[in-house]
């Protein structure tokens, strides 16, 4: 077996996955990293296969091109609306082969250690590795492999709670059973102790135990954060499932897993940081869900919302020079991005200065908004990000507000008793008219009430998103 | 309960308070309608329309004053009005209560409510039974047309075959509600229109209604106008001789020029001196809508028309909206029916005073035999004050060196700390663990630490696709499936061979799906 060509394929491939990440800071580099990625996965499975993974190649080969196959009928059917969904249900599938993995090790173990010394020389590929191991990296290796399993199965049932969240089977409100954040408490307690256990013994009813105790955290924990944190607990269970694949990679002794498991790791740490700035929450409320409770009285809202008729947006619209539209996950509810863009290429024919503002936070998933609008071909140099076009709002004669909420309220920045007080939002009221596409009168995830329905310059257009831009699409010339 | 609207009384007023329209809508109020006969003639409602929605026709005013529980008319009420009221019967007029007291008190020992419309509070609110904003907005139309009819020219330029005409120029001064139609009307006939009022931050409606904004060269601390409701309030001596200044500079070549200029409960201030009138070229028009209030113009006579000794006409008609009587009827018996509503809120024919509404209150000037005027403040104000803004101090360089400087130790100690800690942390690990796991650990290290540098370059717009390829490149951990699958336990073959067939799915799915977002980007 040649491991030296093994370790040098490794090396090529952590560098092309490396600059795979790196190239997305840019949305044509982009297109190139996506194939460092692809040709670093198949230059380390190829490597693999010849190398330490050449038992049963064959089998190893068919199922990956059965996984594959089942892979490219998955990404080419997914909707882009349904793009959140797929990415949680992904997770849970590593979640789970690092369950599978991090238990195989055990039992290899198990196996490894039962042998005399001559057959434990006569053992092969993962057998042969654990075979040389002494006694300290027997107990290292025990660690290793019970936090693999442990962060696998968070990650295994937390995915599946997200994807049944996201795709809308279960109940996306925040739920905790009785008992709440003590249950947790009581489960990561308990995993403590069984690592201790199976630490000393190395028996397989410790892992046995730990390992429903994760998969409850993971349940349990998903379930008690609400549909408006999803951007964050789907980036959370990302950084997680990266850090399950540096545990089994360790306990595996195989440096291009962990390589690959930290930067998978550390990507998710930092987009669920950037998720909660965007949002002045910090990472462990979110996590242990719910908004804190208001510090006082808040500022009670005066003034009624006016309703209008597609016909005025109509006329506003065809007047106007600059508009500045802000979508959010209603517009990905309604499915009401096609319309959108064909609204924006209707304006824009007639010379007008039109352009998206992008909130961190404003749909299910980070950038999904950016990704349902280059669905619907709106060119990517018009849609800005919220500190780049937050200063331009008083200059714009409409900003269209469609199926967003929280992240327009100016409650954040007047009120010091909001709940949301401190989130940076986009300041849409300071364009001269804003427009409020909403189903109905109702207040956002947050259950705040939104000042900003109630502005003067503000005036609402209800109905489904999709509808409303229905109506309105042949009133604009 | 029975509405009432008698005829005016008052010389030359053709408008009416009920409109055939309104009536029908007050009668889903649940109140029956009472009309004077003839009421609606001037304003183009004759009986028969109103019979025909409903409404009941009686012959005289005190016959239609003993009628109705409601009377609702346009002017202030006369004497003769005052005295047919009676206990428990509400008024509803203009009233202007402020110079009006003795006709309040009268009105309060007679024990009638009166409501002025003219007390109305400027909250949003409010803003649909707004009588004074729907009459100034006639008045600006009107100021306008009156304008034209008195002017020898067109407004519009026009190049024809007999020459070429140059267009209007038209300065509108007080950009309030009056203004703003003014400069409506003004540019849609055509012409060049300007417009100036004391508050900058009108400029921007002033603008949008397609007039130019006359700004001045002064710097004073701008009034914030939402101090006052929205109104005007007085300017200082300084201010005044800037603005003047500019209108002198205005005036050779203004053809029409339109005054608004009001402060609530003061005499119109002079904005339009006698040397600007003589400035002005003959033919040119002066339209002064403060006329009432003693004019901007102190040439100004009031309902009338006067010709100066240079040709320009100066027009100071107090009756614009009556003018127009069918609209103004129209606007005003809509404010009112509004009014009305506000007034029932259970549609059960009934008023119901609630003196704890703000609007109702702030226009209820006499109730239950008692002078309630003026109302106390809103609990509302009508427009959220701008809050004051400080100006963010400018740094002097050398503050600016420190405050550089101060960073730069303070991230230099954190980074210092931060690796001190790692250090030693490291440290402790590698006294404990063995070699081999050392050499795991620091490729783990390096690379949480590269993946940190990366990630923080990629774009915002990106993090969809990087969460697919970073969740298809998790997919590594198939090299651990396939490391185990050759083992010798069954178990183990089974478990490493379901692993690798997800691990499988993930792998194709996860590039896929970016490959097929990042194709979606593209640049306009």
């Amino acid at each position: 077996m040649d491991f030296g060509f093994t370790t040098a394929a490794y090396v090529v491939a952590a560098i092309l996955f490396i600059l795979s990440l790196g190239g997305l800071s840019g949305q044509e580099s982009a297109k190139r990293a996506v194939w460092y990625g692809i040709v670093g996965m198949a230059l380390a499975v190829a490597a693999t296969l010849i190398g330490p993974g050449s038992g049963l190649w064959l089998m190893s080969v068919v199922l990956i091109a059965g996984g594959g196959a089942v892979g490219y009928q998955l990404a080419t059917r997914v909707q882009m609306t349904q793009m959140p969904e797929l990415v949680a249900a992904m997770h849970s599938l590593v979640g789970l082969a690092a369950v599978f993995v991090g238990y195989n090790a055990h039992l290899e173990m198990g196996n490894v250690l039962a042998m005399d010394d001559a057959a434990r020389k006569a053992t092969e590929g993962f057998a042969a590795l654990l075979a040389k191991k002494d006694s300290v990296e027997i107990a290292i290796l025990r660690v290793e492999v019970f936090l693999g399993i442990f962060i696998g199965a968070v990650t295994f049932t937390g995915s599946v709670i997200a994807y049944g969240k996201l795709a809308g089977k279960v109940d996306s409100a925040a739920k905790k059973l009785p008992g709440g954040h003590l249950l947790n408490a009581g489960a990561a307690g308990l995993s403590l102790i069984c690592l201790i256990w199976y630490f000393n013994t190395g028996g397989f009813f410790p892992l046995f135990v730990m390992t429903l105790a994760a998969l409850f955290i993971g349940y349990h924990l998903i379930m008690g954060i609400g549909g408006a944190d999803m951007p964050v607990v789907v980036s959370m269970l990302n950084s997680y499932s990266g850090w399950a694949a540096a545990a089994i990679g360790f306990s595996l002794g195989n440096d291009l897993l962990i390589v690959v498991g930290a930067l998978v790791g550390s990507s998710g740490a930092i987009l669920s940081y950037i998720m909660c700035k965007a949002m002045n929450r910090s990472f462990i409320s979110v996590i242990l869900g719910g908004f804190g409770g208001p510090a006082g009285e808040q500022m009670a809202v005066e003034g009624e919302q006016i309703a209008i008729e597609a016909d005025g947006v109509a006329a506003a619209l065809n007047e106007a020079d600059s508009v500045i539209i802000i979508p959010g996950y209603g517009m990905a509810v309604a499915q009401a991005q096609q319309g959108v863009a064909e609204l924006v290429r209707k304006l824009r024919a007639q010379g007008k200065n039109v352009r998206f503002a992008i909130h961190p936070v404003a749909g299910r998933l980070p950038g999904h908004m950016n990704v349902l609008l280059a669905e619907a071909r709106v060119p990517y140099d018009i849609v800005m990000e919220m500190d780049e076009i937050n200063e331009d709002f008083p200059n714009t004669d409409v900003a269209i507000v469609i199926g967003s909420n929280d992240i327009v309220n100016p409650a954040a920045q007047d009120d010091p008793n909001s709940p949301i007080a401190g989130m940076p939002v986009l300041e849409c009221w300071k364009a001269k008219q804003v427009f409020v596409s909403k189903r109905g009168q109702g207040t956002g995830y947050s259950g705040i009430e939104n000042p900003l329905f109630f502005k003067d310059n503000t005036r609402m257009f209800y109905g489904d998103a999709k509808a409303s831009l229905d109506k309105l699409l042949p009133m604009i010339d | 309960m029975k509405i009432g609207t008698p005829k005016e009384t008052f010389e030359g007023e053709n408008r009416v308070a009920m409109t055939p329209d309104s009536a029908l809508q007050l009668q889903k109020l649940g109140y029956e309608c009472v009309i004077e006969s003839g009421a609606g003639d001037a304003a183009g409602f004759s009986n028969a329309t109103y019979k025909a929605a409903g409404v009941e026709v009686v012959k005289t005013a005190a016959a239609l004053f003993k009628a109705a529980d409601v009377v609702a008319k346009v002017r202030p009420p006369s004497e003769i009005e005052i005295k047919r009221l009676r206990d428990g019967q509400t008024l509803i007029s203009f009233f202007n209560p402020a110079a009006n007291t003795d006709l309040m008190e009268a009105s309060a020992k007679r024990g009638a409510t009166v409501i002025a419309m003219d007390m109305v509070p400027r909250i949003s609110r409010a803003q649909k039974m707004d009588a004074l904003s729907s009459m100034a907005n006639i008045a600006g139309y009107r100021a306008v047309i009156e304008a034209s009819n008195n002017f020898g020219r067109f407004f519009t330029g026009q190049v024809t075959a007999a020459g070429k005409v140059p267009p209007a120029k038209v300065l509108i001064v007080g950009a309030g509600v009056a203004g703003l139609a003014a400069i409506g009307t003004s540019t849609s006939l055509g012409a060049v229109t300007y417009a100036f009022d004391v508050r900058p931050e009108v400029a921007e409606q002033v603008e949008s209604m397609g007039a130019e904004f006359v700004y001045l060269d002064f710097d004073e601390e701008q009034q914030d106008g939402s101090a006052t409701g929205g109104y005007a309030s007085v300017s200082s001596p300084e201010f005044r001789e800037a603005q003047l200044a500019k209108f002198r500079e205005l005036a050779p070549e203004m053809d029409i020029v339109i005054t608004t200029a009001l402060i609530p409960n003061r005499e119109a201030p002079e904005l339009w001196t006698e040397d600007m009138v003589k400035a002005m070229k003959p033919g040119s028009v002066i339209v002064d809508l403060a006329a009432e209030k003693g004019g901007n113009c102190k040439l100004t006579v009031m309902d009338e028309k006067i010709v100066t000794d240079n040709g320009v006409t100066i027009i100071g008609y107090t009756d614009f909206p009556s003018r127009m009587a069918a609209q103004a009827s129209t606007l005003y018996a809509t404010n009112i029916r509004h009014m009305m509503a506000d007034l029932t809120p259970e549609k059960d024919g009934v008023v119901n005073q609630n003196m704890e509404d703000d609007v109702i209150r702030g226009a209820t000037i006499t109730h239950a035999k008692d002078v309630t005027f003026p109302p106390p403040p809103p609990k509302v104000a009508a427009i959220a004050a701008a809050p004051k803004k400080e100006a963010p101090k400018a740094l002097t360089v050398e503050e600016k060196k420190v405050a550089e400087i101060a960073a730069f130790k303070a991230q230099t100690k954190n980074q210092v700390t931060l690796l001190a800690i790692g250090g030693a942390l490291l440290l402790a690990v590698g006294l404990v663990a063995p070699a081999s796991f050392m050499q795991h650990f620091i490729v783990f290290v390096l690379a949480v630490f590269v993946g940190f540098q990366v990630i923080w370059g990629v774009a915002h717009s990106l993090h969809t696709p990087l969460m697919a390829i970073t969740n298809a490149i998790s997919s590594i951990i198939i090299l651990g499936a396939l490391m185990q699958i050759g083992s010798s336990s069954f178990l183990v073959i089974i478990l490493a061979a379901l692993s690798v067939f997800m691990c499988g799915i993930n792998i194709f799915g996860g590039f896929l799906v970016t490959r097929r977002m990042l194709a979606m980007f593209q640049k306009s």
